[in-house]
This record gives structure tokens, C-alpha cells and sequence, in this order.
């Protein structure tokens, strides 16, 4: 492989905005959106519930069913333009190139079909495997995610599972084609704690053995921090910062980053309160004009009524007025308070 | 509210039961008023004038074998006789108009006690659980599990003929309570199954949880928490219920053991009809749309109450 | 599976017992009703009455009499009808249920692919032109009596248009399918048709609000994200997961058919059915007939009923109990 085509982005997304046309007038769930999902990356999407994250992604694959929905911009995946295709021409993409994980294991799968029919049928759907090659398979991937007995359980029915299992099952589901890169929407918000870290080993391993490029949507800046190479912030349906991980979690630019990664329990320093974002997300058919965590933000000026671009550098930007100069103040003002309040 | 009144079809649903209802209402008027004529009685040898002339209601048939007699038709003239005579002379707009009256009266209030008795006993069986709900549950099976026209059938026969002498309650035969009380009493499991389902699955939800762990009495939550959450259903399945009770009113009419002569609703003129079927179609085709323009309207009004108060509902699609 | 299966119809049983007792309980022993008298006719005598009731037995204590009856109707099958002395209930009712099964299994046929076909495209094409006409038309459908339905079909067909457009069409009656399968058909086609439509109507109805609830579920999301085309996301995924519901309807509904509910179409159309048995009966309030076609309604109902729990189980992997 060449080192162009190793540079080429596996995704491309420029300034993707998702309107959908409701009674109270137009919501603007995702506005603007632009960014690269190089080989082997792994993405991370946080924000919190309603901030246009799942839409975003769902919106490129052609899965928001809604027919008021506008979908402007362009998103290239392997350089080739897949917004706008029908149903029909995204079908070798979708499941294909590239796989699904879904928040919620209990309902992502057709409760009256066992879980082997269901991966043999996205299989064949791609490829001209026999039953019986697609159903052996089946058995391999089970076994790869780390279901025990897989020649058993691929006869049972996703019920007869548990959820952190079943979890592995939409996995080996998702890496069945060997897509080029697996799209995962919350993979561990419907899991308890234990399991949560066992299925982010396994997606870390699997990519490794896979070389997938992910695409992780979360609200846990902790997940975040434990598999992303580079994370996107997302407020509102706009993004709020993008840049590498160890940037964006040691050195965060937007005042919303420091709110989400206040709310992080962290283990070195001891007992140190949670912080809370003040006021409430902002309603997406009500996103003001200017800076849109405006409303929400303790360092608002006059400026902020009109909208930041993205900016900064190596890398590493982020969409808020606040000068370098002025974020060093607040940033140490804030440790300083932290450590104060011990 | 305000989705309901936006919903164009079942406004225009509103209007025709409205309308229905309205002329139904006017049927007295109509038939002393403007017609003259007592439709409930039989009129065989009755005159009327027509463009000037004296015209028998009953003419020698002149089809066929030539036995018996033909009514006039229509006259549509909108004096006595608009929509003809029935074979024994009486006026069928009028009688149409007071069928209509039993029809939509046998529908409402059958509808009102199955759905009151439905949402007692099922809120009941669902809140209170244990003996209250097997007995509940039992009683439901059973009804449920008999052929509900037979069913009817069944205690039409008996009670339509005798009469109810049961105890302090005495209802003469022929009133239209008995066909009332039937037609509520075999669709109570039908209305009572889902309710049940519904308070159960609300049992289990946190906000009830939470009265019943503050100490707030039985009827405090019935009232309370309970009812405002099941009300929505409660209103969602009764127009769907009047159009299913007027239709089923209709059949054992129609079969002679629903209302009986004299009185008539749309079941009976359609039985009328049937002898009149190949001289005189109007007088059971007639019934029959208003039936189905009712139920219709009913069933349009029903989905639009769905709409608008209870979306996740699954209802077995009306009727 | 198979004691799942015993168990339910050891209960279907149990149910029947009931039935048969409160039907019997209404026929002989509601208060008031003496059904000597009604044997005797109207205008007869007492002493003419006390020796009906002795000839039929019906002075009898009541537990006795519903034994009696229940061994004549079951075991010896020679209850014989108060009305027309002499005619035997149960081979009566032998030769009405070829009728009532011939018409209601004509109807399942056309109102299964209309009613699936309808819900499918209304359900596919929500949103669009096609989808409210074919509610419209369900709800039309579910508002027509059965019974008008069928005479405005007698009055269409039978009428002046007979010697022209419909001259194909026999007159209203029943042909064995033994003896002439293509008149067997051509005699059932209307009722077929007649009874099909309101069913068709509510089939539609019920599959296009399933289909709908499970195209909004996260398995077709998953689906479609697997690259499934969008007429196998539909027919095997969201069609299939329907059909669990539309499955116990269906099995009601047939049981009721085949049980006597089709006994209007039957009646319009002159069909010598189990419907038309209990309506004759009904007219002569002849009992036994009555009590033999209600036990044999019910019969059809609870079975129905217990096929399709077990059915249920089949489809539903869910609520199968090992």
C-alpha cells in the first residue's frame, strides 16, 4: 500500500447539516459538521444526549427514515461521495464497508431469528458464500468477540442471552464483512460498569486485529479517553473542539470540554467534587445565533452573539472567542479553585 | 385537543355523526310535523297525493306473478313518503329517522355501560391483583372464549322473549334495554383485557410506586394516578365501541332478535327491506348506508382520538 | 413443548365444560323460561304442557337433565330436535359444517392476500397518496354490515343485470364440491367475497399499525444497517415480527367463523350452514338444535383459541416454555 492512499482519509465529512422540517419550524440537529476519519483511527464523538452525535452518523448511512429531514454537505467514504445515494446503492456500503454497533444489544437484534441466521444473512448479503461457509463463519466471529461455546450458541435466540453477550454478538455481526470501518453509537451506555470495559477491550483488540477505522459516539468522555486516537466535542449539533485525545482530555480548549471532562470522576486527585455544567442543553429548535453554549457559559462576552468558527492549531481547534492568553487565566484560576475547594 | 381539531378527517367524521344524530333527533317532528304520517302503524289502505292525484301507498304488484302488492316508491317530494313506503304502508324516511334513534341509542348506551363496567372491573382486576384479579380474569376467559354472536344469540332468544324477572329488576320484553344490556355485557372482555394490561404494566412504573410507598390511600391513586393514565384508552375505545355495538345491534336486529316491533331500528327496516329487495331496493339499502356512514364516521373519529390522546395504543385496528 | 401443549388443551376442556353448563343454564334454567311450554306451543293446555315435560324428561332435577343431555349430544349422538320430531341434531350438524367450512376457508384465502397485501403497501408507502386510501377502504370495509353487504351483492347481481352482465352466475345456493367442484366455486364466490371484505378490512388495518410500530423498532435499523435490501428488511424482518400478532387474531377469528359467525353471509346467501342451522333453530326456538350448534361453535372457538397459544409459541421464540 502506497503512503497516499495509507493518507487518504477512509472518511471524509464536510460541513454535513441535518435539518428536520417539524411544526414549531425547522430543528437544526446537526449544523456544519466537518471531519476526517483517517486508516486505522479511532474517532470519538462526545456530547451530550440530543447533541446531534447518533443523528450525524445515522444521517450519512441514509438510516434517518424521517421523510421531513434535510440532509446538506458531503460526506466521502474512500473518496467517494455517499450522501444522497438510494437505499439500493448504499447497500454494499452499509453492513459491507462499513459496520453498525447500536446503543442498546436487547432490541438491535429481530427477536424470532437465532443469532447465527442473523449474521449468515448479513454475510450473504455481501459476498457469494454458501450457508454452510457463512454459517462456519458465524461460529469463527462468535468465538473472536469472546462467546464461549459459539457452536452452540450460534442456535440461540438473541433473548437467551445476556446483554454484555449480546453486545458481542452485534459486534461479530458488525466485523462479519470485515468492514473498513465499524460505526459504533454508544456501545456500552445500555451496560453495566464490568461490561462496559470488557466490550471497549474487545473493540480495542478487534480493531487492532481487524484494522478497522472506528468511528465511537459516546457522552462518556472516559470512554473517550480509554479508545479514541482523536475526538470530535459536539454541542448542539455543531462541534465545539476537535483534536487529538491526549490534547483535547489534558489541554481542552472550549468551555464546554472543561464542563465535560469535569464530570469525569478522576482517580488522581482524591474526593474532588463533581463539577456540573450550569442550566440546561439548549433546546435544537431554539439554538441561538451567536456561540451556542452561550447561554450556558460562565466566561460569555459581548462577542459571543455572533458565531465562532473553528480555530487554533496542530490540529487541534476549537469554536469559541476566548483568546489563548484569557483561557490560561481561567484555566489556572479553575485549579486553583479545585484545589482550594479540598 | 388541538391535534385532534387539526385532524381534517375525523372533524369531517364529527360533523356526520353530528349530522346523523341531529336528524335522527327531528324524527318526531318530521313524521307529525311535515309527513303526518305514524310510522308505527301499518297504513294499507292508505292515500297520498302526488303531483295531484290520489295514489294508493300499496299498488297491486305489477312484476312477477303479479301476487300481492308494491309500496310506492320515493317520492322525493320532502312532504310524507320521501323515500316511499315499506310493505306494510308505513312511511320508511320516518321510520328511517326513528330506527336511526334506536340504532345510535342501543350503540351509545351499550357502549357506555360495556366501557364503564370494563374499566371497573379491569382497573380493579389490574390494581388490586390476587382474588380480585382471578375472579376478574375468569369471568373475562369465559365471555371471551363463547362465540360472541351465539352468545348474544343465545340470551336474546330467552331474554327477548320472557322478558328479565330476576330478583327486584324487571324489564318487559321488547324494551330496547334488553338488547342494550347484551350487546354491553358480551364486548366487556374485549374493552376489560387491555385496561387490565395497562394498569398492571402501570403498577410497576416508579410514580406509582412512589404513592404507594408514601402511604397515599387505594383511592387517592386510583383517582389520582390511575385514571388520568388509563383515560386516554378509556376515550380511544368508545367510539370504536359505539360503531361495533350499533353493527352488532344491526345484526341481531336483522335476525329478529334485537329491537322488536314496533319498534324498528336500522337492523329491522333492513329485514323489511328483504322482501322488498327486487321492487323496492331503497328500502333496506337505505339502513344499511346509514349504518355504514355512521360506523364510518365512528371508526374515523375513533382513529383520530388515537391520534391525538394515545398514540402508542395497539388497538385491534377498530372494530 | 409438549406438556405446554397438553396443559393448554386440558384447559381448553375445562373451558368447553363451562360453556356447555352456562349454556344450558341459560336455555333451562333462566328464570321464567319453561321450555315444556315452548314444546307445547303457545295456546296448549297445562295439562297438555305437564305431559310435555314429562315425555322430554324435564321433570327432572337439573343436574340429571344437563347429564342427560350432554351424553345424548356426545356420546350416544342421538339428540333428537323438539321442533321437528325425529330429526337427529348431530348428523345435522355433520352435514351443515362442509358448508360453513367451504365458505369460510374460501374467504380466509382471498382476505389473507388482500388484507396482508393492503396493510403491506399502506405500510411501505406510509406517508404517501396510497396509504390513506387504503385505510379508507378499511374502514369502509369494517363498517359494512356483512349481512346488507351481501343483499345489495344479491340485489346487483340477481336483478335486471342477471340476464346480462352476471348471466355466469347462478342463482344463490350450494353445490357440494364433490359433486361439481367448478359450480361449488362459482356458487361461493360472492359469499366469499361478501365475508372476505370486512375481514380483508381489518387485516390491513391491524398489519399496516404492526408494521409500522416495527419499523420504527431497532432491529430494522440493525437491518438496514446490515446492507439487507429494503423488500427483505420489510418482508423478513418487520412482516415477520407482525405476524405474531396478526397469527392470534387470525386464529380467533376463524375459530368464531367456522364456529357459526359467518351465520349471516350464510343467512343472505341461502348457504345450508352451521349459521343458517342456528338461525333456522333460532325461529323455532327448537333447543337441542340450538344447544348442538352453540357446544359446536364453541368447540371450534377453543380450539382455535388453544391452537393458537400453541402457534404463538411456535412463532415466538420469546414465550416458548421448555
Amino acid at each position: 500500500m502506497s503512503d497516499a492512499t495509507l493518507n487518504e482519509p477512509v472518511l471524509s465529512v464536510r460541513d454535513l447539516s441535518v435539518t428536520f422540517a417539524t411544526r414549531q419550524g425547522p430543528l437544526r440537529a446537526v449544523d456544519g459538521l466537518s471531519f476526517d476519519v483517517g486508516a486505522k483511527e479511532v474517532l470519538g464523538i462526545v456530547g451530550e444526549s440530543g447533541s446531534g452525535k447518533s443523528v450525524a452518523m445515522y444521517s450519512m448511512l441514509g438510516l434517518v427514515r424521517d421523510s421531513n429531514v434535510a440532509i446538506t454537505g458531503s460526506v466521502k467514504f474512500e473518496g467517494r461521495e455517499i450522501l444522497g445515494l438510494s437505499d439500493r446503492e448504499l447497500q454494499s456500503v452499509r453492513g459491507g464497508d462499513v459496520g453498525m454497533i447500536f446503543q442498546d444489544p436487547m432490541t438491535a437484534m429481530t427477536p424470532v431469528y437465532k443469532v447465527g441466521w442473523q449474521i449468515v444473512e448479513q454475510i450473504r448479503a455481501h459476498s457469494d458464500m454458501t450457508k454452510a461457509q457463512a454459517r462456519s463463519r458465524a461460529i469463527e466471529l462468535l468465538g473472536e468477540v469472546g462467546i464461549p461455546d459459539p457452536k452452540t450458541r450460534v442456535d440461540h435466540f438473541p433473548h437467551e442471552f445476556s446483554g454484555g453477550m449480546r453486545q458481542r454478538v452485534v459486534i461479530a455481526m458488525a466485523l462479519s464483512c470485515n468492514p473498513k470501518l465499524l460505526i459504533a453509537d454508544e456501545p456500552t451506555t445500555a451496560l453495566d460498569v464490568t461490561t462496559q470495559a470488557q466490550i471497549l477491550d474487545l473493540m480495542s483488540k478487534l480493531q487492532e486485529s481487524y484494522g478497522s477505522s472506528i468511528v465511537i459516539i459516546t457522552h462518556d468522555m472516559g470512554v473517550i479517553a480509554e479508545v479514541a486516537n482523536r475526538v470530535v466535542v459536539m454541542y448542539a449539533g455543531r462541534p465545539a473542539e476537535i483534536g487529538p485525545e491526549i490534547d483535547v482530555v489534558r489541554f481542552p480548549r472550549h468551555p464546554y470540554t472543561w464542563g465535560l471532562l469535569g464530570a469525569v470522576p478522576r482517580v488522581d486527585v482524591k474526593n474532588r467534587r463533581l463539577v456540573t455544567i450550569p442550566g440546561t442543553p439548549v433546546s435544537p429548535l431554539d439554538v441561538p445565533t451567536g456561540c451556542a453554549f452561550g447561554p450556558r457559559c460562565q466566561h460569555k462576552m459581548a462577542i459571543c452573539d455572533e458565531r465562532p468558527i473553528l480555530r487554533g492549531g496542530d490540529g487541534h481547534v476549537d469554536a469559541c472567542w476566548l483568546s489563548d492568553e484569557q483561557r490560561v487565566a481561567i484555566r489556572s484560576q479553575a485549579t486553583v479553585r479545585g484545589v482550594a475547594d479540598e | 385537543m388541538r391535534q385532534l381539531r387539526r385532524n381534517r378527517a375525523a372533524m369531517l367524521a364529527l360533523g356526520v355523526i353530528v349530522l346523523i344524530v341531529t336528524a335522527c333527533l327531528l324524527a318526531p317532528f318530521y313524521a307529525h310535523v311535515i309527513a303526518h304520517e305514524n310510522p308505527f302503524a301499518s297504513n294499507i289502505t292508505g292515500t297520498i297525493r302526488l303531483n295531484g292525484k290520489t295514489v294508493n301507498v300499496l299498488q297491486a304488484n305489477t312484476q312477477g306473478l303479479g301476487y300481492g302488492v308494491t309500496p310506492i316508491g320515493p317520492t322525493w317530494h320532502f312532504s310524507n313518503y320521501f323515500l316511499g313506503a315499506d310493505d306494510q304502508g308505513r312511511d320508511v324516511f320516518a321510520r328511517l329517522l326513528y330506527g336511526g334513534r334506536s340504532s345510535l341509542y342501543i350503540g351509545a348506551s351499550s357502549a357506555v355501560i360495556c366501557v364503564a363496567v370494563a374499566a371497573i372491573a379491569g382497573v380493579a382486576a389490574g390494581y388490586f391483583g390476587g382474588a380480585v384479579d382471578w375472579i376478574v380474569s375468569r369471568i373475562f376467559d369465559i365471555i371471551w372464549a363463547f362465540p360472541v354472536y351465539l352468545l348474544a344469540i343465545s340470551l336474546s332468544v330467552i331474554l327477548e322473549t320472557n322478558g328479565i324477572n330476576f330478583l327486584f329488576i324487571h324489564i318487559e320484553q321488547g324494551s330496547l334495554t334488553i338488547p342494550i344490556l347484551i350487546i354491553a355485557s358480551v364486548f366487556i372482555p374485549y374493552v376489560g383485557r387491555p385496561l387490565r394490561g395497562i394498569v398492571l404494566s402501570l403498577k410497576e412504573r416508579e410514580f406509582i410506586q412512589a404513592a404507594i410507598g408514601s402511604g397515599a390511600s387505594d383511592f387517592h391513586i386510583l383517582r389520582k394516578e390511575i385514571l388520568p393514565n388509563v383515560a386516554p384508552t378509556i376515550i380511544v375505545f368508545f367510539p370504536l365501541m359505539v360503531a361495533f355495538n350499533m353493527l352488532t345491534e344491526s345484526a341481531l336486529s336483522f335476525l329478529g332478535i334485537g329491537v322488536q316491533a314496533p319498534q324498528a331500528s336500522w337492523g329491522t327496516i333492513i329485514n323489511d327491506g328483504l322482501g322488498l329487495l327486487y321492487t323496492r331496493p331503497l328500502v333496506g339499502i337505505m339502513p344499511g348506508l346509514m349504518i355504514v356512514l355512521t360506523a364510518g364516521a365512528l371508526n374515523v373519529l375513533g382513529d383520530g382520538f388515537r391520534d391525538a390522546f394515545d398514540p402508542k395504543a395497539k388497538l385491534r385496528g377498530s372494530i | 413443548m409438549l406438556r405446554f401443549i397438553l396443559r393448554r388443551f386440558a384447559s381448553a376442556v375445562v373451558v368447553l365444560f363451562t360453556i356447555s353448563v352456562m349454556v344450558y343454564l341459560i336455555f333451562f334454567a333462566t328464570p321464567g323460561v319453561d321450555p315444556a311450554a315452548r314444546i307445547a306451543g303457545r295456546s296448549a293446555s297445562p295439562a297438555v304442557v305437564e305431559q310435555v315435560r314429562i315425555a322430554f324428561g324435564l321433570n327432572r332435577p337439573l343436574p340429571i337433565r344437563y347429564l342427560l343431555m350432554m351424553d345424548h349430544l356426545f356420546i350416544k349422538r342421538d339428540l333428537t330436535s323438539y321442533v321437528n320430531i325425529g330429526d337427529k341434531v348431530v348428523p345435522q350438524i355433520l352435514a351443515a359444517a362442509p358448508v360453513t367450512l367451504s365458505l369460510v376457508l374460501g374467504a380466509v384465502v382471498i382476505w389473507l392476500i388482500v388484507g396482508v397485501l393492503g396493510g403491506l403497501v399502506a405500510a411501505a408507502n406510509k406517508g404517501k397518496f396510497i396509504d390513506p386510501l387504503i385505510m379508507f377502504l378499511g374502514i369502509a370495509a369494517v363498517s359494512v354490515p356483512a349481512y346488507w353487504l351481501g343483499e345489495v351483492v344479491n340485489l346487483i347481481t340477481q336483478n335486471e343485470l342477471h340476464s346480462s352482465v352476471f348471466a355466469w352466475l347462478p342463482a344463490p345456493g350450494w353445490v357440494p364440491l364433490t359433486q361439481s367442484p367448478g359450480e361449488w366455486a362459482l356458487h361461493l364466490l360472492f359469499p366469499w367475497l361478501t365475508l372476505a371484505a370486512l375481514y380483508a378490512g381489518i387485516y390491513a388495518r391491524v398489519l399496516r399499525a404492526e408494521l409500522v410500530n416495527a419499523l420504527n423498532e431497532d432491529y430494522v435499523r440493525t437491518a438496514r444497517a446490515k446492507g439487507l435490501s429494503e423488500r427483505r428488511i420489510l418482508l423478513r424482518h418487520a412482516l415477520r415480527c407482525s405476524l405474531i400478532s396478526i397469527t392470534s387474531l387470525f386464529g380467533l377469528d376463524v375459530g368464531a367463523l367456522v364456529g357459526g359467525a359467518a351465520l349471516l353471509t350464510e343467512v343472505v346467501f341461502g348457504l345450508p350452514g352451521v349459521g343458517l342451522l342456528t338461525y333456522n333453530a333460532l325461529e323455532n326456538l327448537d333447543l337441542p338444535v340450538i344447544m348442538g350448534t352453540v357446544m359446536y361453535g364453541a368447540f371450534f372457538i377453543v380450539l382455535a383459541s388453544a391452537v393458537v397459544d400453541v402457534v404463538y409459541a411456535l412463532l415466538d421464540p420469546r414465550v416458548r416454555i421448555v
